[in-house]
C-alpha cells in the first residue's frame, strides 16, 4: 500500500480524537529506542507499512501500522526469529 | 540544478518502484517554490539501510488546487503545499 493520498473516497473524515493506550505509547517509545541503536529508522518505518497487503492495511489503526512495520524490520535485522512473536504469545 | 523562490517548477512524472515522498498526485503539475529548506538525508535510500547521502535539498512547493485536481469546486485562489525534493523537480516552461 504506498501514495494513498488523493485516492477519490465517499467516507467522512474521522475527527474524532482519543486517549492514546498504553500499548500505542510503548510502540512510540520502540521506535525511539530501536532509532537511538540505529536498528531502525523513520524510512524504514514508511517503507515497512508500505509494504503492509492492502486489506490488512486498511483494517489497522495508526500504531498497528507501526508495529506491523517494526516487526518485519526486526525479523530483516534478525533480531526476531520468523514465528517468534507468534509463538511467545501464544504461551 | 537549484531553484528560488518563486521560480516554477514541475514535479516529474517517472514511477519509482520503491520508498518515496513525492505524492502520485503531484507528478506532472506545475508549481511555484515558496520556500528553500534545508538539504536532508534521502530517504528513498535511507528506507532500505543506506545512510542517504548526499543530502537532497528539499523545497516547499505550492500548487492551485484547480491544477492538482480536475474538478475541483472549491475557491479559485486555494492552495496545496507541499515539501517536494529537488530531485524530483525540473524547470517549468
Amino acid at each position: 500500500m504506498h501514495d494513498r493520498g488523493g485516492w477519490p473516497t465517499d467516507a467522512p473524515i474521522d475527527r474524532s480524537e482519543h486517549e492514546l493506550a498504553d500499548w500505542e505509547l510503548l510502540t512510540d517509545a520502540l521506535l525511539g529506542a530501536l532509532a537511538g541503536r540505529g536498528l531502525m529508522n523513520v524510512d524504514q518505518l514508511r517503507r515497512g507499512i508500505e509494504s503492509m497487503p492492502p486489506d490488512a492495511y486498511e483494517r489497522a489503526s495508526y500504531y498497528e501500522r507501526w508495529l506491523f512495520s517494526i516487526e518485519t524490520r526486526l525479523a530483516e535485522e534478525g533480531v526476531l526469529a520468523p514465528g517468534e512473536l507468534d509463538a511467545r504469545l501464544a504461551t | 540544478m537549484s531553484y528560488r523562490p518563486g521560480q516554477r517548477v514541475r514535479v516529474e512524472a517517472r514511477e519509482h518502484a520503491g520508498h518515496h515522498r513525492t505524492p502520485a498526485y503531484l507528478k506532472g503539475k506545475t508549481g511555484t517554490v515558496e520556500r528553500v529548506y534545508p538539504a536532508f538525508r534521502n530517504p528513498e535510500t535511507r528506507a532500505y539501510g543506506d545512510d542517504g547521502l548526499p543530502k537532497q535539498p528539499l523545497y516547499l512547493v505550492g500548487f492551485a488546487q484547480r491544477d492538482v485536481w480536475p474538478d475541483y469546486g472549491g475557491h479559485v485562489d486555494d492552495r496545496l503545499y507541499a515539501d517536494v525534493f529537488e530531485h524530483w523537480l525540473q524547470e517549468a516552461q
